[in-house]
């Protein structure tokens, strides 16, 4: 059954400790659905926040809404067996095997055996975990990236419409976290869970967010969809943060199909050592092979059907567009 | 020892059989007592140490003094309330047991994983379910090392307990040097050691059977 997501709503939301404010008046919505990263520096205030979510940690000020219900108004147990959490150590239990430990909220809420096991099955086949070789495992017989997905799994398992995931992918190595942002982003498409992520790594809440959130010292600099991020950093810290790269980066999430092909070029004419793009390739990838060849322009090609080509002054006023 | 007198008379032994047997009953229950009625309050204060820290230290210099009496003076200087009981025994039995026990049982439960810690309450465990689901499970290897120790100390003491009327195999040890007799001396000895080897390797079976996941890679 697809599960829906809900709207998580951050209004005037203020943590002060004894000496310092660690989050300041933080005001922002998450739609239903979307995934929205939390980044900045550490000291941001991004870890908090999310913790104030499931009421780990109190707000001192301001409220926290899902779908419209004030979070501090919910008993706090009751509240995270509806929220999914996530943390970079994952802390799987190491004394339950993988389905018990998938199985702790289901077990809380008092399921029947039957829906469990069917349940503790269904998830770890979405996580990419063949359940009959995992479930009867301990935490210890997994490696790094096999616990995260345990972890994951078990933070989808009673069906939450956000789940809250803090530097998750911190402690595996670069190509185990590449391949599970991407599975992380097909489960997400596929549940349609509210997600709140947590991370210092710019790059990752590129890849991931619907949304990016960025903080420092406890306020929100500017949120904004990862394009937008990139194409008008709100002010020089955050153009910092992005890095002077931003233009390449941004590149990355557009597509050769979004940029202006030129169709008044024949076919016949264009220089037959010119790369090959689909309408699909990313504008950094179509930059790189074109600048790899000789003739320094692309040929479009939807399929069979030639579209007409691009070029490098077509991409470079796809850097400084605000589309 | 009388001249003349082997050390072992094994037709002793096979003629008291049923005494021998009595007394390990004996040596046993007093020790089992002791120990489970020892882990019980010793898990109480544990759990009173680990909500409030401030208490470790009046706990522990409590019990770190009761376990510097001499087991001797302390059965007699609980005669003349309690006499010669099984009572008097056990209050001695029990108050040594307690310092190792809590030690452990403390250590064990502060040694369980932040991480695992913190996922237990951001899943909606409550405190009691965070603990005898999560805390006491990861602890047990470290409260059954403490529970090791205890038992074969109190092994040891019980046959101290001969002198005021209890003490199972301590009895044989006690009569057998009043009549200067060795083999019920050494009976009584060898079944004691005995006893304490056969409990603590059935104590460390137990906790492989209880902690499976101990024993991985």
């Amino acid at each position: 059954m697809p599960e829906r997501g809900a709207t998580v709503e951050f209004r005037d939301v203020t943590k002060r400790y004894a000496d310092q404010i660690a989050v300041d008046r933080l005001s922002f919505t998450v739609p239903a659905g979307k995934i929205c990263i939390l980044v900045g520096p550490s000291g941001s205030g991004k870890t908090t926040s999310l913790k104030m979510v499931n009421r780990l940690i109190e707000p001192s000020a301001g409220a926290i809404l899902i779908d419209g219900h004030d979070v501090t108004k919910e008993e706090p147990t009751q509240l995270r067996r509806r929220i999914g959490y996530v943390i970079q150590q994952v802390g799987l239990f190491p004394h339950q095997t993988i389905a018990e430990n998938v199985a702790t909220v289901p077990v809380l809420l008092g399921w029947t055996k039957q829906r469990i096991a069917a349940r503790v099955v269904e998830l770890l086949a979405l996580v990419g975990l063949d359940p009959a070789r995992y479930a009867p495992r301990y935490p210890a017989q997994l490696s790094g990236g096999e616990r995260q997905r345990a972890g994951v799994a078990r933070a989808l398992a009673a069906e939450p419409p956000v789940m809250l995931m803090d530097e998750p992918f911190g402690a595996v190595d670069p190509i185990v976290r590449e391949r599970l942002q991407s599975e992380l982003l097909r489960i997400q498409r596929e549940l349609g869970t509210t997600v709140l992520f947590v991370t210092h790594d710019i790059d990752e809440a590129i890849r991931l967010g619907d949304r990016v959130a960025m903080m420092r010292g406890g306020k929100l600099v500017q949120y904004a969809p990862p394009g937008e991020l990139l194409a008008h950093p709100a002010d020089d810290f955050v153009a910092q943060f992005v890095g002077s790269d931003r233009g390449l980066k941004r590149l990355a999430l557009l597509t050769v199909g979004g940029a202006e092909i030129d169709a008044t070029v024949g076919r016949s004419s264009v220089d037959p050592k010119a790369p090959v793009l689909a309408p699909s390739t990313t504008l950094r990838d179509a930059l790189v092979r074109m600048l790899a060849s000789e003739s320094q322009i692309g040929v479009v090609l939807d399929g069979e059907r030639y579209v007409g080509v691009l070029t490098l002054v077509k991409i470079g006023k796809m850097i400084r567009s605000d589309a | 020892m009388t001249e003349g007198e082997p050390l072992i008379r094994w037709d002793w032994i096979a003629g008291h059989l049923d005494e021998i047997g009595q007394r390990l009953v004996e040596h046993v229950e007093l020790t089992v007592i002791a120990v489970g009625v020892g882990l019980a309050i010793a898990f109480g204060l544990a759990l009173l140490i680990v909500r409030r820290p401030r208490l470790e230290g009046p706990v522990t210099s409590v019990t770190g003094t009761l376990y510097t009496i001499p087991s001797l003076a302390l059965f007699v200087l609980l005669i003349p309330y309690t006499g010669l009981s099984v009572l008097t025994a056990e209050i001695g039995l029990v108050s040594y047991t307690l310092l190792i026990l809590i030690r452990n049982i403390v250590s064990g439960i502060r040694g369980v994983p932040a991480d695992a810690r913190e996922a237990a309450i951001g899943m909606g465990y409550t405190p009691r379910q965070r603990l005898w689901r999560v805390e006491v499970p990861l602890a047990t290897a470290a409260i059954i090392a403490g529970v090791r120790i205890a038992t074969i100390s109190t092994i040891g003491l019980v046959t101290v307990t001969a002198l005021i009327g209890q003490g199972g195999f301590g009895y044989f040890i006690l009569i057998g040097i009043q009549r200067a007799f060795s083999t019920e001396l050494l009976v009584g000895a060898v079944c004691s050691v005995m006893l304490a080897i056969l409990a603590d390797g059935l104590l460390v079976l137990l906790q492989r059977r209880l902690t499976p996941w101990t024993m991985l890679g």
